[in-house]
């Protein structure tokens, strides 16, 4: 098992499955095709997550709305340390410039919500282009340290220039207001989560597709050997590159969706704790795999109220119980990178092999080896 | 092509069911069905968001404590209308973000019936059009934004503490008749607090002789440029608009450039106990605080804590020993109680058959003609919901706030008059609680 903070050669993707099997067990042709599969799995999500969502109260709406925008940020940073191979402690200030770009837009240009996002996306990935390109020639510890001067840098920019990004006060925008026809009962929280939840189900289906390209696979190629990809004429530069704008897009569309769900764009929220706890959400959801981005993302949600309402149930001296939080937070993060080195998908997936290799066993079939002796990238 | 491909769509699907699921596990607190959230004919529970921890909670962190002691305090004599007074405190680290996340969880998972003494301008702001929007009662911000005051567009939302215009105003009377022609600077926090005690300020002081204003950001970890361009300008006075850890880095950072001015503090940032405290440990324990902010200038709303005789000072020692003793006895405990103080002066105002509505129409019909702990009367009407409408000068003395002069009224606008109030302080009710 490798170090997963600095993934290199055996780090596992998302793809590795025991076995690589050439039978064909479902006769359905269409579900070969990723298209399809991650439309159809989209569509799934989407009419499964507007129904939960009527089912939840306002304020598990807002934070299924919390959990979308930081999946969105989540899947692509994932993407981009598990399967590009590098790391970026700059994912924050990415957001930062989806965010204030979207407040910017929406407060003082009166756009509407759809063309401020993408606006948001595009100029998210404008700046990953020259960050991209020179974390290319980067590499472990240096590229972390780049990215690192982004996370602390940018968010200062707000209160350089307080007359445009309103300084500490941030900037403010209007609620989104639910569409009419929903009806005067459909809440803003629940119309909060569904915008933020379109964002991520787009995030997750583009990145579905490029992961199964050949995109994707060169990215993986890259990863675990260099030298050898760039012999295969893969140019690792470009790959990278690519990884990290496509990476800083759909941060951009998190920092945008933050927006619009808080109203709000403060220097506070993208401070370096951010960037670290987006990469802390990564690494213990499962790294490189678009399933751990969503167990990530609700480990950023949920773990704060967790710890809190945890240490407030102890009844200790105010001065404790204040700042206890904090430290069952670092206590519970270690404690699952012992139990689950691969992150909770690891676990999840490691557990499903476990039911499924017993199963064999029983049925007389050979035992599938473990799936963290094989090397990433290894699929078809 | 392998068949293990279906099955990762289908990972992605179970991540999501079983991160759903954990989400819903926890939501079995949220009742939602009540008629009015938050109270019942034996409680009353009311949420805040305060900086337990970050750069605003030294200090600060005391303030809501303390108002839950009070309201223990009340409920250990029955309460009010036999209701016992909750109070729901969540952290938001002084950040804006967080404040919208605890506000919304407050509103719509606590159930509160409205929001007490919600600490910071930065953040309450990004609260108000929720709060309003949803009729939610938003009593006694502790922040002296002149935001707050606005009956007409934001009825729900009340000011308790003066606003930071009506306090800079009477600073700066006083700078004016006490150190005419002096070269004055100013360093300000950088938001509505900061800009709004500037404002007071530039009402009254000639514009020249304000030879330099620096802003800072909340959140900064130096004041050496503000400081060094202070410095250089030559100003003998330097009034400061900030919160008490930027009063310790700007007074450290003065001592080790060798400069020494007048310090005119806004009463937020200059609670001596918290000062001379994070003087101490900001500097390794080198310098002693105490020494360092002596002579200090600044006002008061309430009596001096440390004015020991003074009954409210006694009534409140006596809650704090029973119900609070793990923090010091300051400033900041004081105005805990004392706004605690008037929620309840509000809660028996309403009645009995308490909604929302009765409770904002009681501040607003009532509020202007209630006594208290504090030395200057509210500012309550329908359109002013502004809190205390003047200050009494004062200086620190060692660990002490001494007042002195007349109590001073105003009202916010430049050219209003300030006047002398001497309608007085009675003394607290004989158990300690507003009477109905």
């Amino acid at each position: 098992m490798t170090t997963l903070a600095q993934p290199g050669p055996g780090v596992p993707g998302p793809d590795e499955q025991p076995l690589p099997s050439t039978r064909l067990t479902l006769g359905n042709r269409l579900l070969r095709s990723t298209l399809v599969r991650s439309l159809l799995l989209v569509v799934v999500l989407a009419v499964v997550l507007a129904l939960v969502s009527g089912a939840l109260s306002s304020y598990r709406d807002l934070q299924l709305a919390y959990g979308a925008y930081f999946f969105a940020a989540l899947a692509g940073l994932s993407v981009l340390v598990g399967l590009s191979g590098q790391v970026s402690l700059g994912h924050g200030a990415l957001m930062a410039i989806g965010a204030y770009t979207t407040a910017l837009l929406i407060g003082n240009e009166g756009w509407p919500l759809v063309p401020a996002l993408l606006a948001a996306v595009v100029s998210s990935a404008l700046v990953g282009i020259p960050v991209g390109a020179a974390a290319s020639r980067l590499r472990g510890p240096y590229l972390a340290g780049a990215t690192l001067a982004l996370a602390v840098g940018l968010p200062a920019l707000a209160n350089k220039f307080p007359g445009t990004f309103g300084g500490e006060n941030g900037l403010v925008i209007n609620p989104p207001t639910p569409p009419s026809f929903l009806g005067s009962s459909f809440s803003l929280e629940r119309w909060e989560a569904w915008i933020s939840l379109a964002g991520a189900l787009i995030v997750l289906f583009v990145l579905y597709n490029v992961v199964h390209s050949g995109v994707g696979r060169s990215w993986r190629a890259v990863r675990d050997d260099e030298i050898a990809a760039s012999l295969c004429g893969l140019r690792v530069g470009r790959m990278q590159t690519l990884a990290f704008v496509i990476s800083a897009g759909c941060a951009g569309l998190g920092g945008g969706l933050l927006t619009v769900v808080n109203q709000l764009a403060a220097p506070t929220a993208f401070q370096l704790s951010l960037s670290l706890s987006l990469l802390t959400g990564v690494v213990l959801g499962g790294l490189g795999s678009l399933s751990g981005a969503v167990w990530g993302a609700a480990l950023l949600v949920l773990l704060p109220n967790w710890t809190t309402d945890l240490s407030h149930s102890l009844s200790l001296s105010t001065n404790v119980s204040d700042n206890l939080p904090f430290a069952v937070y670092g206590v519970v993060l270690v404690a699952a990178m012992l139990v689950w080195p691969t992150g909770i998908q690891g676990g999840v997936r490691a557990a499903g092999h476990g039911l499924r290799n017993r199963r064999r066993m029983r049925s007389g079939g050979q035992g599938a080896e473990s799936q963290s002796s094989k090397p990433g990238g290894e699929e078809r | 092509m392998s068949q293990h491909q279906p099955r990762r769509a289908l990972s992605v699907m179970t991540a999501v069911g079983l991160a759903l699921l954990a989400a819903a596990c926890g939501s079995s607190n949220s009742s939602g069905g009540s008629a009015a959230p938050g109270v019942t004919p034996t409680s009353i529970t009311f949420g805040t968001h305060q900086p337990l921890t970050g750069p605003a909670a030294p200090g600060y962190s005391e303030i809501a404590p303390a108002s839950q002691a009070f309201f223990d305090y009340v409920n250990a004599h029955g309460g009010v209308f036999g209701r016992k007074i909750h109070l729901v405190i969540k952290n938001d680290q002084y950040d804006p973000t967080q404040t919208v996340n605890v506000v919304h969880q407050l509103v719509l998972q606590n159930n509160v019936f409205g929001i007490f003494e919600g600490l910071g301008t930065p953040t309450h702001t990004k609260v108000v059009g929720f709060l309003n929007s949803s009729k939610i009662p938003d009593l006694f911000v502790a922040s002296g934004c002149p935001c707050w005051d606005n009956g007409s567009s934001q009825p729900e939302t009340f000011g308790w503490q003066p606003n930071y215009t009506i306090e800079g105003k009477v600073l700066g009377q006083y700078l004016k008749q006490h150190f005419a022609g002096q070269k004055i600077a100013v360093l300000y926090q950088d938001d509505d607090f900061g800009q709004g005690g500037l404002k007071g300020i530039q009402a009254e002081v000639p514009s020249s002789q304000i030879v330099t204003k620096q802003p800072y950001q909340s959140g900064t970890t130096t004041l050496a440029p503000q400081m060094t361009a202070i410095k250089s300008s030559g100003a003998k006075v330097l009034v400061m608009f900030t919160v008490p850890i930027y009063t310790a880095i700007a007074r450290l950072t003065a001592f080790t450039l060798g400069y020494s001015p007048q310090l005119v503090v806004s009463n937020v940032g200059i609670d001596p106990i918290t000062v001379a405290g994070l003087l101490k440990t900001v500097s390794k324990g080198k310098a002693s605080g105490d020494a360092l902010i002596n002579g200090a200038i600044t006002d008061g709303y309430l009596p001096s804590f440390s004015d020991t005789s003074n009954p409210w000072i006694k009534l409140f020692m006596k809650i704090h020993q029973q119900y609070d003793s793990s923090a010091p006895f300051d400033g900041n405990v004081e105005y805990g109680m004392a706004n605690a103080y008037t929620l309840v002066q509000a809660l028996q105002a309403a009645g009995k058959n308490l909604t929302r509505q009765a409770l904002v129409n009681a501040v607003e019909t009532h509020g202007g003609s209630w006594k208290g702990p504090g030395i200057v009367p509210f500012r309550y009407t329908k359109t002013q919901h502004g809190g205390y409408g003047g200050v009494q000068m004062a200086k620190v003395v060692g660990a002490k706030i001494n007042t002195f002069g007349p109590v001073l009224t105003t009202d916010p606008t430049p050219g209003a008059a300030i006047s002398t109030y001497s309608g007085g302080q009675p003394a607290p009710p004989a158990n300690g609680i507003p009477s109905q």
